[in-house]
C-alpha cells in the first residue's frame, strides 16, 4: 500500500538537488550589505508610498491620515512639486493586519521603487515594517504619537514621543494638585510602556499610582474596571485605551457617577474624530494630551483646516495624527530640497535642523533621533465636541525617545 | 489502481516542475516570497481538507495550531539572533525581566524547537481532542469550542506582552539557522523548502485518504453511529485526523515565520481561523488538491484585489462563503469532476478513488 | 463588603447583557439548531436603528422607547429574509450554515461601513439612564444596567409565555421535538421555522438597542459579542431557555469576580476553561432535551 518509492524518486531527487544548489546564500554576520532597493526617480514624477489600513478595525483612524497625506501631496504638486518633479502617490491597504503591512511595504519599496513611504498607525504595524525598511534602506515617515524607546535609522517619527505627550500630561496633573492616579489602558505596547513611564514619574514626583488595568483591544465591558477605579478614590485617571474601548469606558464612567469635576480623565488616544463617536454627553470637560487641536490658533492651521474641510467635507474634524501626517510630507519635501536629491542617505544627513511652519506651530527635525521638536498641549473637550487648549509647553519640546534627560527615568529602557 | 498511482505520480511531477522549475524564474523576488506565504496557507488547507472534507470536523481553530508552530519557530529564531545566554531584543525593551523565562529556554536548541513546531500543536490537539471527542461533543458544539479556543489563545498571548511580544508578536528576524534572511538567495531557499514541504504534506494526505483509515474517516463523517456499531471507536478515528491537521498547521506556521518574517496574535484569532476554511471550501473540501489550489487562489485574490479595491475584497470574501458553501458544497473540484465525467461518459468499471462525495454533515 | 456587592451587581448585569444577546440565539440555535454567525450583525442593525431614529425623533427617551419595537422589526425582517433565502436550504447541513452566515455577516458589516461610515456613530442616552441610584457613597447601581437587567428579564418572561402558552409556541416546540411528526400533524413547519427566526432575530435587535447604552455603535460591534453568546447557549443546553438564563448569570458573575482579583484577559480565558470543563461533565449542556433523533 505504501509503495511510494518509485513515485517519490521523481520528486525528491530534484528537490534535494535544488536545495543543495540554493543553500549558498550569505550567512548572518557576514553582512555583505546588499545595498537595498533604489528609488526610481528617473521620470518627471517621483513616487511615494502611502501605507495605511483602508479596511479592518484600524481603518477608522487610518483613512483620515491617508486623506491628509493626499492633501499635502496635492498642495505640493500644485506649488510645483519637489525638485521640479510632481509627486505620484501610490496607496496601499495594510488591512489592519501586521503581516500585510510588511508585505505592502516590501511591494512599495521593491516593485514601485518609491522614494519614501508615509503611514502606519499602530506600534505593531510599525514594528512589523521596521525590518523591511532597514533591510532595503528605505524611508518611512510615521505620523502617530507612540511609546518611544525606538530610533530606527530609516524611520522619521513626526508624532510625539513620550516626553512630548505623556510627561507633559503628568506635569499638568501635578500642577493641578492631583496626587494620585489610576491607570487604565488597552493591552498592547503603547499603554504598557506609557504606564511604566508614569509609574517611574509618580515615584519621583510624590504621586501615588492606585491601580493599573488593561483591557484587551476591542473590549467593551468596563463594569469591573470602573468599579475598581471608583473604589480607588484616585484624584485622576490616566487613560491609554484605544478605539472602541473608549466608548464603553466613558459610558460606564458616567453612569457610575464619576465626572470630570470629581475625577478627571486624561486621555492620550482621544482626538477630535474619537470625540465625535463617543459623544460629548459622556466626555464633556475631560482632558486630552496632544500636540495639536483643530482649534490651535495660527494662520498655518487656519489654512490646513480650511483646505481639509473643503476637500473632504465640512463635518470632518482635523486631529493630531492627521496633522502630523500632513506635516511629514512637507518635512520630507524640505529635506529633499536641502539635500538637492532624493537619495535616502543624502536626505537623512540633510535632515538635522530642517524646519516647517506647521499647523501646530514651528516644528524642527532633530537629526540625532529623527524625531521632531513639538509643542505639548493639554486640551479640554467642550460641549461642541471640539477640544480647546488649557495649557501648553510654551515652546517646542526637544524629542527624547529614551527619556535620557529625565533622571527618574533611568532604568526604563 | 496501477493507472491511478501513475497519474498521481505525474501530478506530483507537474506540481514539482511548476513550483521548482517555473515559479522561481517567472516571478520577481517579491512575488516569489508572496507565493511562499500562500503555500504556507495552503499547508493549513491540506490539513483542513483532511479533517473537515473527509472527517466532517469543522476545525475553526486552526489558527491556534498555526500559531503554536509559528511561535515555536519564532522563539528559536529570536534566541538564535540574540546569541547564547542573551535575551531577545523586545524582552529587554518591554519585559523588565532579569532572566529568560523558563519556558523560552528549551527553544534555544534547534533539536527541541524544530520538532516542537509540529509536536506541540499535535499535543495540544491530542489533549483537546481526546477530551472533546470522547465526550461526544461534536458538530456545531465542536466548531464553536474551536473558535472560543482561538479567541482565548489570542487573548492569552496579547496579555503576556513581556514574554510573547503582545500584539506586536515576534518580528525582526536576522537569520534562519545561520543564514541571513535579508539575502534574496536565502529567501529563495526558504521558498524551496516551503514548496518541498507542501508536496510532502500532500503525499502524506493522499496516503492517509486512500488507506483503510481514510475510508473509516469518511464513514465516521457520514454516520458515526454505524461505525460505532461496527466495533470501531469513532473518537479515535476523529482524533487522528484532528491531530494530523494540527501538525500540518503547526508546520505551516513554522515556515510562515521565515517566509513572511512575523508571527503575531492576529494570525491566531477567530477571523484568520475561519479564513483558512474559505480557501478549502472554494477549492473543494473533500478533494486532495482542491484545498491547496483554493487556498492559494483566495490568498492571491486577496492580495490583488485589496491592492485596488480594499472594500470590494470584503464583499467578495463574504460572497464566496455564501455562494460556494451554500450552492457548490463540493467546491470547484466538483465542477472539474462534473466536466470530466461529461467528457468521458462511461468510466472504467474498476472502483475509482474513494467515491467523490459531496460532504454531508451529520446533524449533531 | 461593598466591593463584593458592587461586583455582584456588575456580574449580574454582565449576565443580563449576555442573556439578552444569547436569548435570540437560544431560539435559532437552541431550538432550531441553526448556527447563525450573522446574529451579531442583527444586533448591530438594532443599534443603528437607534442612531437613524434619533435623526427623526430628537427626544432621547422617546427615541429609545420607539427604537425597541422598531429594532425588533428591522432585525426580525432581516432574519426572516436570511432564513428564506439561505438557511432554509441548509437545515441538513448545520456546519455549512455557520460558514454561509459568516459570509453574510462579512457582507453586512461592510454594508454598514459603506452606509454609516467606518467610525463608530454616537447616540444619545436619555438622562434618566445615564445616572445612578446611590445606595451608599461607594455603592451605586447605574440606571442603564438596571434598565438592561429589567429588559432582559422581561424578554425572558415574554418568550417563556409565548413558548409555553401560545399556539405558535406549541407549534415551535412540536417542530423542535419531532419535525416529521409535527409536519404529519398538519403543522406548516416551514412557516413555523420562519416565525421562530423572526422572534430570535428580533430579540437580537432589542439587544442592539440595549447595547447602545453601554458600548460603541459601529460595524464590528456584533463580532465582539457573538462568541460569548454562543458559549452561553452551548453550555446552557439545546432547547432550554432555563439553561441559557442560568449560564448567562453564572458566567457574568464568574467573569466579574475573577476580573476583579486578576485581569480581564485572565477572566476571559478562565471563562473559556470553565466552559470546556463544564462540557466534560455535561456534554449536552446544563439541560438536555429528549428528542427522538439519534444523536
Amino acid at each position: 500500500m505504501l509503495d511510494i518509492r518509485g513515485r517519490w524518486k521523481g520528486v525528491l531527487l530534484p528537490l534535494a538537488a535544488i536545495l543543495a544548489l540554493s543553500a549558498c546564500g550569505s550567512k548572518t554576520g557576514e553582512n555583505e550589505s546588499t545595498g537595498g532597493a533604489v528609488a526610481d526617480t528617473s521620470g518627471d514624477t517621483v513616487k511615494v508610498g502611502l501605507l495605511n489600513s483602508l479596511s479592518g478595525t484600524m481603518a477608522i483612524s487610518e483613512v483620515t491620515v491617508r486623506d491628509s497625506i493626499r492633501l499635502a501631496v496635492e498642495e505640493i504638486n500644485a506649488a510645483g512639486g519637489v525638485l521640479g518633479k510632481k509627486i505620484e502617490p501610490i496607496s496601499e491597504d495594510g488591512a489592519s493586519d501586521w503581516p500585510t503591512f510588511a508585505e505592502k511595504a516590501e511591494k512599495l519599496i521593491r516593485e514601485d521603487k518609491v522614494a519614501a513611504v508615509f503611514g502606519c498607525w499602530t506600534s505593531a504595524s510599525r514594528k512589523a515594517v521596521k525590518p523591511v525598511f532597514e533591510e532595503n534602506k528605505a524611508l518611512l515617515f510615521y505620523p502617530v504619537q507612540y511609546e518611544g524607546l525606538e530610533q530606527s535609522p530609516y524611520i522619521f517619527y513626526t508624532g510625539a514621543t513620550t516626553n512630548q505627550q505623556i510627561v507633559p500630561g503628568l506635569d499638568y496633573l501635578k500642577s493641578q494638585g492631583k496626587t494620585s492616579v489610576y491607570l487604565v489602558g488597552s493591552d498592547y505596547v503603547f499603554p504598557r510602556t506609557a504606564n511604566k513611564i508614569i509609574k517611574a514619574y509618580a515615584a519621583a514626583n510624590g504621586m501615588t499610582v492606585l491601580g493599573e488595568d488593561y483591557a484587551p483591544l476591542g473590549s467593551t465591558e468596563f463594569g469591573t474596571i470602573v468599579n475598581k477605579v471608583k473604589a480607588s478614590k484616585a484624584s485622576a485617571v490616566f487613560n491609554t485605551l484605544n478605539g472602541d474601548s473608549n466608548v464603553a469606558f466613558f459610558k460606564e464612567y458616567k453612569s457610575a457617577g464619576l465626572t470630570a469635576a470629581t475625577m478627571p480623565v486624561v486621555s492620550v488616544s482621544i482626538a477630535e474624530e474619537e470625540v465625535k463617536s463617543i459623544g460629548t454627553q459622556y466626555l464633556d470637560g475631560q482632558l486630552t494630551a496632544w500636540n495639536y487641536y483643530q482649534t490651535t490658533p495660527g494662520a498655518a492651521n487656519d489654512k490646513f483646516v480650511k483646505a481639509y474641510k473643503a476637500k473632504y467635507g465640512q463635518d470632518k474634524p482635523t486631529s493630531d495624527p492627521m496633522e502630523a501626517a500632513y506635516v511629514s510630507v512637507y518635512l520630507w519635501k524640505a529635506m529633499v530640497e536641502k539635500a538637492g536629491k532624493f537619495d535616502v542617505a543624502a536626505v537623512k544627513s540633510a535632515s538635522d535642523g530642517v524646519t516647517f511652519e506647521a499647523p501646530e506651530g514651528l516644528v524642527t527635525i532633530d537629526g540625532a533621533t529623527q524625531h521632531i521638536y513639538k509643542t505639548a498641549r493639554i486640551g479640554k473637550v467642550g460641549p461642541d465636541g471640539l477640544i480647546t487648549e488649557v495649557w501648553n509647553s510654551g515652546q517646542p519640546v526637544k524629542p527624547d525617545p529614551y527619556l535620557k534627560g529625565y533622571p527618574w527615568a533611568t532604568g526604563l529602557s | 489502481m496501477r493507472s491511478l498511482s501513475w497519474r498521481a505520480g505525474a501530478g506530483f511531477a507537474v506540481g514539482a516542475v511548476l513550483l521548482f522549475g517555473v515559479a522561481p524564474f517567472a516571478l520577481s523576488d517579491f512575488r516569489l516570497s508572496l507565493l511562499a506565504k500562500y503555500l504556507c496557507l495552503a499547508m493549513v488547507a491540506v490539513g483542513i481538507g483532511l479533517a473537515w472534507g473527509r472527517g466532517g470536523l469543522l476545525t475553526l481553530g486552526q489558527g491556534v495550531f498555526f500559531g503554536l508552530g509559528g511561535y515555536a519557530m519564532a522563539m528559536h529564531m529570536k534566541l538564535a539572533d540574540a546569541g547564547p545566554g542573551e535575551m531577545p531584543d523586545f524582552m529587554q525593551l518591554y519585559g523588565q525581566l532579569d532572566a529568560l523565562p523558563w519556558w523560552w529556554r528549551p527553544f534555544a536548541n534547534p533539536a527541541f524547537a524544530l520538532p516542537a513546531t509540529v509536536l506541540l500543536p499535535m499535543l495540544v490537539a491530542f489533549l483537546l481532542g481526546s477530551l472533546v471527542f470522547r465526550r461526544r461533543v461534536r458538530g456545531a458544539y465542536f466548531a464553536i469550542l474551536s473558535q472560543a479556543l482561538a479567541a482565548a489563545m489570542a487573548i492569552l498571548l496579547i496579555g503576556q506582552q513581556g514574554t510573547t511580544g503582545g500584539t506586536n508578536g515576534l518580528t525582526d528576524f536576522q537569520g534562519f539557522f545561520g543564514y541571513d534572511l535579508d539575502d534574496p538567495v536565502n529567501q529563495r531557499m526558504v521558498y524551496f523548502i516551503v514548496a518541498g514541504v507542501l508536496l510532502l504534506l500532500l503525499a502524506i494526505a493522499r496516503q492517509l485518504m486512500r488507506s483503510r483509515y481514510g475510508e473509516l474517516l469518511v464513514a465516521v463523517r457520514d454516520s458515526e453511529e454505524r461505525v460505532r456499531f461496527l466495533g470501531y471507536n469513532p473518537a479515535n478515528v476523529k482524533l487522528v485526523a484532528y491531530v494530523t491537521a494540527a501538525g500540518m498547521a503547526g508546520l505551516a506556521g513554522a515556515l510562515f515565520v521565515p517566509a513572511v518574517g512575523i508571527i503575531n496574535p492576529a494570525l491566531i484569532g477567530i477571523v484568520p481561523s475561519i479564513e483558512f476554511v474559505i480557501g478549502v471550501a472554494v477549492g473543494g473540501r473533500a478533494s486532495l488538491l482542491g484545498p491547496v489550489l483554493g487556498a492559494v487562489a483566495v490568498a492571491w485574490a486577496k492580495t490583488t484585489l485589496s491592492e485596488e479595491f480594499p472594500a470590494a475584497w470584503t464583499y467578495l470574501q463574504g460572497l464566496l462563503f455564501v455562494l460556494v458553501v451554500a450552492f457548490l458544497p463540493g467546491g470547484l473540484a466538483s465542477v472539474v469532476r462534473l466536466l470530466r465525467r461529461r467528457r468521458r461518459p462511461p468510466p472504467d468499471p474498476a472502483p475509482v478513488s474513494p467515491a467523490p462525495v459531496v460532504a454531508q454533515e451529520v446533524t449533531a | 463588603m461593598t466591593v463584593i456587592v458592587s461586583q455582584l451587581f456588575t456580574g449580574v448585569s454582565i449576565g443580563a447583557v449576555l442573556l439578552l444577546i444569547a436569548l435570540g440565539l437560544s431560539l435559532t440555535f437552541g431550538q432550531m439548531g441553526v448556527i447563525n454567525m450573522a446574529h451579531g450583525e442583527f444586533i448591530m442593525a438594532g443599534a443603528y436603528t437607534v442612531y437613524v431614529l434619533q435623526k427623526v425623533i430628537t427626544g432621547a427617551g422617546w427615541s429609545l422607547l420607539v427604537a425597541l419595537p422598531l429594532a425588533f422589526a428591522v432585525a426580525g425582517a432581516m432574519g426572516v429574509l436570511l432564513e428564506f433565502l439561505l438557511i432554509r436550504r441548509l437545515y441538513a447541513r448545520p456546519l455549512d450554515t455557520l460558514l454561509v452566515t459568516w459570509g453574510v455577516s462579512l457582507i453586512l458589516q461592510q454594508l454598514a461601513r459603506d452606509i454609516f461610515g467606518a467610525p463608530n456613530v454616537q447616540t444619545r442616552a436619555p438622562d434618566a439612564l445615564t445616572g445612578n441610584i446611590k445606595i451608599t457613597d461607594d455603592l451605586v447601581l447605574s440606571n442603564n444596567r438596571l434598565f438592561i437587567l429589567a429588559l432582559a428579564l422581561l424578554a425572558v418572561v415574554a418568550l417563556t409565555l409565548v413558548l409555553r402558552f401560545s399556539s405558535l409556541g406549541r407549534r415551535i416546540r412540536a417542530v423542535v421535538q419531532n419535525r416529521d411528526l409535527a409536519a404529519v400533524s398538519g403543522i406548516p413547519t416551514g412557516r413555523v421555522d420562519r416565525l421562530t427566526f423572526l422572534i430570535g432575530s428580533g430579540l437580537a435587535g432589542v439587544a442592539g438597542v440595549a447595547l447602545t447604552l453601554l458600548g460603541p455603535i459601529g460595524p464590528t460591534m456584533g463580532t465582539n459579542v457573538i462568541i460569548d453568546a454562543f458559549l452561553v447557549v452551548v453550555a446552557g443546553g439545546i432547547g432550554h431557555l432555563k439553561g441559557s438564563v442560568i449560564v448567562a448569570f453564572a458566567l457574568g458573575t464568574l467573569q466579574s469576580l475573577v476580573e476583579y482579583s486578576t485581569t480581564v484577559s485572565v477572566a476571559k480565558v478562565g471563562v473559556f476553561v470553565a466552559i470546556v470543563a463544564f462540557l466534560q461533565w455535561r456534554p449536552q449542556g446544563l439541560f438536555t432535551l429528549r428528542t427522538r433523533s439519534l444523536a
